[in-house]
């Protein structure tokens, strides 16, 4: 029974990480990318939990209830908190107009499946077909990362980014193994929250978070 | 012996944690002293215990000490000592619900990099280089300036996403590992060659992982956080960050070389080092030729010395035993020159080389030692960096690879030239009107750790017997495991 549904299940899961990635480029409200990204967490740990339950595995149930708190509940909501206490304006005005990133988006992801099909010449399973999918949203993390102006909107990209090569981990080998999963998430969420107090900073400084005005250090 | 595997990694988070109360706020300087101390014994004491060619491990394997982990774990100390202790004073102390905090990441900084030495599982390896940049990042920012926050941000950001590609190389790894039954990430079984791992995800895994580890080693194109971050941290910071931090992450570079030069041979990774060395050095060359900021060109320079390593690298088993001996004479040098420089630049006020003339008529005192550091930073005898230097590139020409070894030459000369001048700019001169009478004979600051550190780089490439023995074993260790 679960066995049939399986595949479709992982191509559902795996087809709405890429969904809201490409909404986070879609989107430029702060807020409704940090709904997206709980929405992405949610998304990655009922992935893992299917990918578990076929393999009969029951560490990755208990790495799926770490990614569900973690990157659905913990880190959006951080997030959140801290961007409605501090900034009005949470508007980005990217580098790129929607319909060119739009576009971008849809050649990273092709670029994505021509490039994992080299990799995974030797592998065949049901998740490793969806690994594509990870490649592709650490790309579009690194696109936001690159194009979007504000502090706190890149910061967006970067999680992206590590939601994308967290994806990759569990679609070809079923997931790191949970004490490192342990370090991986604790790293992440101490950058994140490093980077808040940066961006905090940034706001009392410079009067706003916009990263074009980091020009003091050149050669 | 699970001691001495365990207490450089333990004991420094005590001591972090000892620093945030206030009851010891009147000695938490002297903490990462004390951790710099307990981690060079550590890497001493399993360095003897591993001459017999007999890994230590500690907690199921998980840390695991050869001859290669303990002689690092040596450097960390060893720069460690000199960069804490030289920098005494050199930070005022915090106030408030701040006080110690310093300290206190300095010692976890330590510790982060004492457990990448230490771990025998790559991806705890990975864990703790990231944790590194998290003890970091505030220590980069510690000042609170514009300029500080600017370098902090850019080197949080940088670094992070850096080593986010390492990681998706690791995992890669991982899954070309998966073949051979339990998947692993333990670097003893990675290099044991029954295993037969996927090549077409070695290979992608590997290069992922190398330019990722680049990223923290400061190897161009991926090093633009490296000058802003090591200009604008407290000066111990940036001669921690430059003298030992850039190592680790070439240790990584190392190890992951190591495994994936017996599935795919090492042709495939040394031409990424080789381009990665010369555009450092073309870098280094191209931003020393002009600088006018002292503490920047300490910054370019060991751009430069990392790029030389990774030529190093590049050139594989015959030069490993010269970079890890260049390893600790850049490490020492490079704190002690961060050090002095903190200190010119309390005193000076400025970080512009030009507004810094006639140094050693005015102030003797931070010139001798400056200039002394300087003289071995650009590779004199009988200082350790030259007998390195000479070593790479005369072993890369005996290795057939002659054209890039020249190349490397031409460059070093330009980063030669111009690291003179500014030093000459900055030290020689007659002094000017504004300058104290008679001139101040003061070091501003410990004076004992920068001689031992000169002293240490000056004699060691002499002590042929013991630390070629120790070179020859920890080079060994990145052999197949049969």
């Amino acid at each position: 029974m679960f066995t049939n549904i399986y595949p479709q299940l992982i191509g559902l899961f795996a087809g709405a990480l890429l969904l809201t990635s490409t909404l986070m480029v879609w989107r430029h409200s702060l807020l409704a990318s940090i709904g997206l990204l709980a929405v992405q967490g949610v998304a990655l740990a009922a992935l893992v939990a299917v990918i578990g339950v076929e393999a009969g595995d029951a560490e990755l149930l208990l790495v799926a209830v770490l990614v569900l708190t973690v990157k659905g509940g913990v880190l959006p909501w951080i997030l959140a908190r801290e961007s409605r206490a501090t900034t009005r304006i949470t508007d980005e005005s990217p580098r790129l107009n929607p319909t060119a990133a739009l576009l971008t988006v849809a050649g990273l992801t092709i670029f994505s499946y021509v490039v994992i099909g080299r990799i995974l010449i030797h592998v065949s399973s049901v998740p490793t077909h969806a690994a594509p999918i990870g490649l592709a949203m650490m790309l579009i993390g690194f696109l936001l990362l690159v194009t979007r102006r504000r502090a706190r909107s890149q910061l967006i990209g970067f999680l992206l980014l590590d939601n994308g090569i967290a994806t990759v981990a569990f679609l070809t080998s079923g997931g790191v193994p949970l004490f490192l999963e342990l370090g991986i998430s604790l790293d992440v969420l101490l950058v994140v929250v490093i980077l808040y107090v940066f961006a905090g900073r940034m706001h009392t400084k410079f009067g706003g978070t916009d990263v074009d005005t980091l020009r003091e250090l050149h050669d | 012996m699970v001691f001495a595997l365990l207490a450089p990694l333990a004991l420094p988070l005590i001591l972090a944690a000892l620093s945030l109360l206030r009851k010891f706020s009147t000695v938490t300087r002297f903490f990462p002293i004390a951790v710099s101390g307990i981690v060079l014994g550590g890497g001493v004491f399993l360095i003897f215990a591993t001459a017999t060619g007999q890994a230590q491990t500690a907690l199921g394997g998980v840390i695991r000490a050869d001859a290669l982990s303990a002689y690092m774990l040596a450097v960390v100390g060893a720069v460690g000592l000199v960069a804490t202790w030289g920098g005494l004073g050199a930070v005022p102390t915090g106030h408030g619900t701040l006080a110690g905090s310093y300290d206190s990441l300095l010692c976890v900084f330590l510790a982060a990099m004492s457990l990448a030495v230490l771990a025998d599982n790559i991806g705890v390896m990975w864990a703790s280089v990231e944790a590194t940049t998290i003890a970091t990042a505030f220590l980069v920012g510690h000042h609170r300036t514009r300029k500080s926050l600017e370098a902090a941000w850019k080197y949080v950001i940088l670094g992070s996403v850096g080593v986010a590609i390492a990681l998706l190389g690791i995992v890669l790894i991982y899954a070309a590992s998966q073949n051979a039954g339990e998947p692993t990430l333990s670097w003893l079984s990675l290099s044991n060659t029954t295993l037969s791992l996927d090549p077409a995800m070695m290979r992608a895994g590997g290069a992922l992982a190398v330019l990722g580890f680049a990223t923290k080693a400061g190897l161009d194109p991926m090093h633009s956080w490296l000058p802003d971050a090591h200009s604008q941290a407290p000066a111990p910071v940036s001669g921690l960050m430059s003298g030992v931090l850039l190592s680790v992450a070439l240790y990584a570079i190392l190890r992951i070389q190591a495994v994936t030069n017996l599935v795919l041979g090492p042709d495939f990774l040394r031409i990424m080092l080789s381009i990665g060395a010369l555009l450092s050095l073309a870098v280094a060359a191209a931003l020393l030729i002009r600088q006018r900021d002292f503490k920047r060109m300490l910054a370019y320079s060991s751009i430069e010395h990392m790029g030389v390593m990774a030529l190093g690298a590049a050139i594989g088993a015959p030069a490993i035993p010269a970079v890890l001996l260049y390893i600790l004479g850049h490490g020492l040098i490079k704190a002690t020159l961060f050090v002095l420089s903190g200190r010119i630049l309390a005193v000076e006020g400025t970080p512009v080389i030009a507004e810094v003339r006639g140094l050693l008529a005015r102030r003797p005192g931070l010139a001798v030692p400056w200039l002394i550091a300087m003289v071995a930073l650009v590779g004199f005898p009988p200082f350790s960096i030259f007998f390195s230097e000479v070593n790479i590139l005369f072993t890369g020409w005996m290795e057939g690879m002659g054209a890039i070894v020249g190349i490397a030459l031409l460059l070093l000369l330009i980063i030669f030239a111009s690291l003179v001048r500014l030093t000459v700019a900055m030290t020689l001169g007659a002094a000017t009107a504004s300058s104290p009478t008679p001139p101040d004979r003061s070091a501003h600051g410990p004076l004992l750790p920068l001689v031992l550190a000169l002293v240490t780089t000056a004699v060691i490439a002499f002590l042929a017997q013991p630390i070629a023995a120790v070179l020859a074993r920890a080079a060994a260790t990145l052999g197949a495991i049969h």
